[in-house]
């Protein structure tokens, strides 16, 4: 049988490039721009704008 | 002359003050370390995903309303929350996370009966952490006499021949350290239970 050779990553390697996915952090700086905090009588609300 | 970095509190203020580029700066800054430290407990990339949003959500909710005040300390903050909602997602899954087989994973490490769940040695790492930070208020004398029995598992012969003391003053010292130690942790309202 033919032997596999595969490199053992190092724990620093495996972490090395993760990020999150474009379209999270493109979610998330959306729902910033569409939260908006009002207040009224001391309490604050969040509205989502679309 | 422009490569001067921008600072986090710095960001977080103009973020709070309406400019929407500086969370895009400050999310793009820390990405790597957030959604690192995520995956590095979860092991899972779409679980990661989602508590790194959910994580910002709460970034953005809590700036947004002007609740935030621990300027300069933007990163561990955000880790924290992140670290909470790893917290919470296991314990709503309590369930073994699932691993990659790809590397050289040794499935007896997570059977070991006697070894701490993910979950737990969470806990307990954020226990510890807290218990190291809450020590630093003690007298210097009490926290001189707990370090070195606590965390250098030194007998009160040993300390007492370091610090210069009888047995017995070192003895109360440590009697006082935990005596004030569950003051500070009453004070700040805290629970550290595993």
């Amino acid at each position: 049988m033919r032997k596999l050779y595969t490199k053992k990553l190092s724990k620093k390697d495996q972490f090395k490039d993760l990020k999150p996915q474009k379209e999270t952090v493109q979610f998330l700086l959306n729902y910033s721009k569409a939260l908006r905090v009002v207040e009224n009588n001391g309490i604050k609300f969040g509205t989502i704008l679309n | 002359m422009n490569n001067v970095e921008i600072t986090d509190a710095v960001l977080v203020r103009e973020y709070m003050q309406g400019n929407e580029i500086a969370l895009s700066k400050l999310i793009n800054r820390h990405q790597h370390r957030i959604y690192s430290f995520i995956f590095s407990k979860v092991f899972d990339r779409d679980v990661a995903e989602d508590i790194f949003q959910d994580t910002f959500i709460k970034v953005i909710n809590t700036l947004k309303r002007g609740k935030y005040n621990e300027e300069g300390k933007f990163l561990p903050w955000v880790m924290r929350i992140a670290h909470n909602l790893v917290i919470d997602h296991f314990r709503r899954n309590k369930r073994m996370p699932k691993f990659d087989n790809s590397g050289d994973f040794n499935i007896f490490s997570v059977l070991s009966a006697s070894e701490l769940n993910i979950e737990t040695q969470i806990i307990k790492d954020q226990i510890e952490n807290d218990v190291k930070e809450l020590i630093k208020e003690l007298p210097e004398d009490q926290l001189e006499v707990l370090t070195m029995r606590i965390y250098k598992d030194m007998s009160f012969k040993e300390i007492s021949e370091r610090t210069g003391v009888s047995i017995n003053t070192a003895l109360g010292r440590m009697r006082y350290a935990l005596i004030n130690l569950r003051k500070i942790i009453e004070k700040h309202n805290l629970v550290l239970t595993n």
